[in-house]
């Protein structure tokens, strides 16, 4: 597609009317604050950043936490999914392996030994929330991140839980418990 | 040798460039965040507190609040941060580019009549009879401590940076210099006090030339690379321009010597075409008999400067940058020859006016 690129007539060439459209909207914004005192901080919240913090808006890409379920579970199966997904490589799982601790939930197969990530190294793209089959991740509302080392950026899996807080929905793997249950005795439930 | 020349002189060039030109470079970066932040709705530097001021009541919060402390706090800041130099420059270059960035803007005030007299002391670093020749000449090296910083970061944007300087300065380096001889050709002297004097007589020469004005005008944008011109450096371009690879106080200096290209513009704008340090009422336009007076000039021409200084500042968030094809445009298919008609319709009516 080719957009017709307007023919600009002979008092908009001489940049006359850019610069007083330029010096109509920044006067116009320079007396609403020298003057008035509005400022963009009081209107999205009360006050200036460090003492009043930003109250994010609904939809919001934050940092990504893991999830529980509504009775306390984690809900991550430890796929890699999210792992294989990040673009800067933050999220890093260790899975349980053959002989390794069973899931909290009961049906579900695995969850993760460890999982880290590195909140230096993410981009809060929401890719692993995107990509995850069980909705385990998601991205929460907290955008100021700070810690003095390194290594206390990298968040473990404890950290993440804890931080993530519960998110309910369909429990897939308790259905299916059910169902499976429910195929044992005959005749089937419609 | 006429020590007391030496002396004064001396005296001249340190109170010009420690209690004048360096608190204003200074302030100008204070004014700049004050201003671009209260254009964007925001309210800029308010924190910065030395030790015990917020106990005085009423005046220490409010200094507080304007910022004044910032650029202390930022000076120091340049100071102790690690110097750090890449291992792919080209060192001796890279440690020469910032200082030929600055010398040239320092360079420039001293043929700048800052004032009438004090006591016998006449007001300027440096009468020469060749003032604005001298100014152009150190003014087209500013260019090389650009491309010089370019070229010796050995990493593609601050090249790109350079290359952009290089074209761009020398462009309208041909503009500035063809829009100021039409107020040569009326005043008929090249000596910036003499164009002071002639202004005093015959009000200032932004009547007579204001098509010079508005050319000189731009070209000081393009020259001291500040938007709408700022292609050597545009941020959102080329991460930095030609300063990306530097940090600490070499980076400070590129800073500095940007504001004071600022500051040596502003002084030059006001004294070709705003009448110096003069004012056309209440007896101000005559040479200073007393102390007082002097100081009043003085006050005077820094107040005009000033003002230059906020239209800079106040373009900036005004205008986009413009493209590179549309710079080199107006640079030399609108300025020159538009220059040359002034220069033209000038001799032409002084052919008339003049026996």
């Amino acid at each position: 597609m080719i957009v017709p690129r307007k023919k600009l007539n002979f008092w908009e060439r001489l940049y006359l009317p850019a610069i007083a459209g330029g010096f109509k909207v920044t006067s116009k914004h320079f007396v609403n604050t020298f003057f008035r005192g509005n400022t963009a901080a009081k209107e999205t919240s009360d006050g200036f950043y460090p003492e009043h913090k930003w109250v994010v808006g609904e939809g919001y890409r934050g940092a990504p936490y893991l999830v529980k379920d509504q009775e306390g579970n984690t809900k991550c199966v430890s796929c890699q999914l999210c792992e294989f997904v990040c673009p800067p490589k933050a999220i890093r799982i260790t899975p349980p392996g053959p002989s390794g601790e069973m899931a909290d939930r009961p049906n579900a197969e695995k969850m993760p030994k460890e999982f880290e990530i590195n909140m230096l190294r993410c981009i809060f793209c929401g890719f692993c929330q995107e990509v995850c089959p069980e909705e385990a991740i998601f991205l929460q509302k907290d955008y100021s991140l700070s810690g003095l080392t390194r290594k206390e950026m990298i968040y473990d899996k404890e950290k993440l839980l804890a931080l993530g807080g519960v998110s309910g929905g369909i429990q897939k793997w308790k259905n299916k418990a059910e169902e499976a249950e429910e195929q044992e005795s005959f005749p089937v439930k419609p | 040798m006429d020590w007391n020349f030496v002396i004064w002189s001396l005296v001249k060039i340190i109170a010009v460039i420690f209690l004048a030109v360096m608190p204003i470079v200074a302030y100008a970066v204070l004014a700049e965040r004050k201003i671009s932040a209260w254009i964007q709705d925001r309210v800029g530097p308010n924190r910065t507190a030395p030790p015990l001021l917020a106990k005085i009541p009423i005046i220490g919060p409010f200094l507080i609040s304007l910022g004044i402390f910032q650029p202390i706090a930022d000076g120091l800041k340049f100071i102790l941060k690690e110097d750090f130099t890449p291992a792919h420059v080209r060192k001796v270059y890279f440690s020469l580019a910032p200082a030929i960035a600055m010398i040239p803007a320092l360079m420039t005030v001293a043929v700048i009549p800052f004032g009438s007299n004090l006591g016998e002391q006449a007001m300027v670093i440096a009468n020469l009879d060749v003032g604005v020749l001298y100014t152009f000449g150190i003014v087209s090296l500013s260019v090389y401590g650009i491309v010089l910083a370019g070229y010796a970061s050995n990493s593609k944007y601050p090249f790109l940076g350079g290359i952009r300087s290089s074209a761009q300065m020398v462009s309208y380096e041909i503009s500035m210099g063809m829009s100021v001889i039409p107020i040569f050709m009326i005043v008929g002297n090249l000596n910036l006090s003499e164009v002071i004097r002639y202004q005093a007589e015959h009000g200032w020469m932004i009547l007579y030339a204001p098509l010079s004005f508005v050319i000189f005008l731009v070209a000081a944008f393009a020259e001291t690379n500040r938007l709408p011109f700022d292609l050597p450096e545009s941020e959102t371009e080329l991460v930095g321009g030609y300063h990306t690879e530097y940090s600490s106080m070499r980076f400070g200096l590129f800073f500095m010597g940007e504001y004071a290209a600022m500051v040596a513009v502003s002084a030059m704008m006001v004294v070709l075409f705003f009448g110096g340090w003069t004012l056309p009422f209440g007896g101000l336009d005559q040479p200073a008999e007393s102390i007082g007076m002097g100081i009043a000039h003085i006050g005077i021409f820094v107040g005009k400067l000033l003002c230059f200084m906020g239209l800079i500042i106040w373009v900036r968030w005004m205008l986009p940058r413009f493209r590179y094809d549309q710079l080199m445009d107006l640079g030399w298919r609108r300025f020159i020859p538009l220059a040359l008609l002034n220069i033209l319709i000038t001799a032409i009516v002084l052919w008339f006016t003049t026996k």
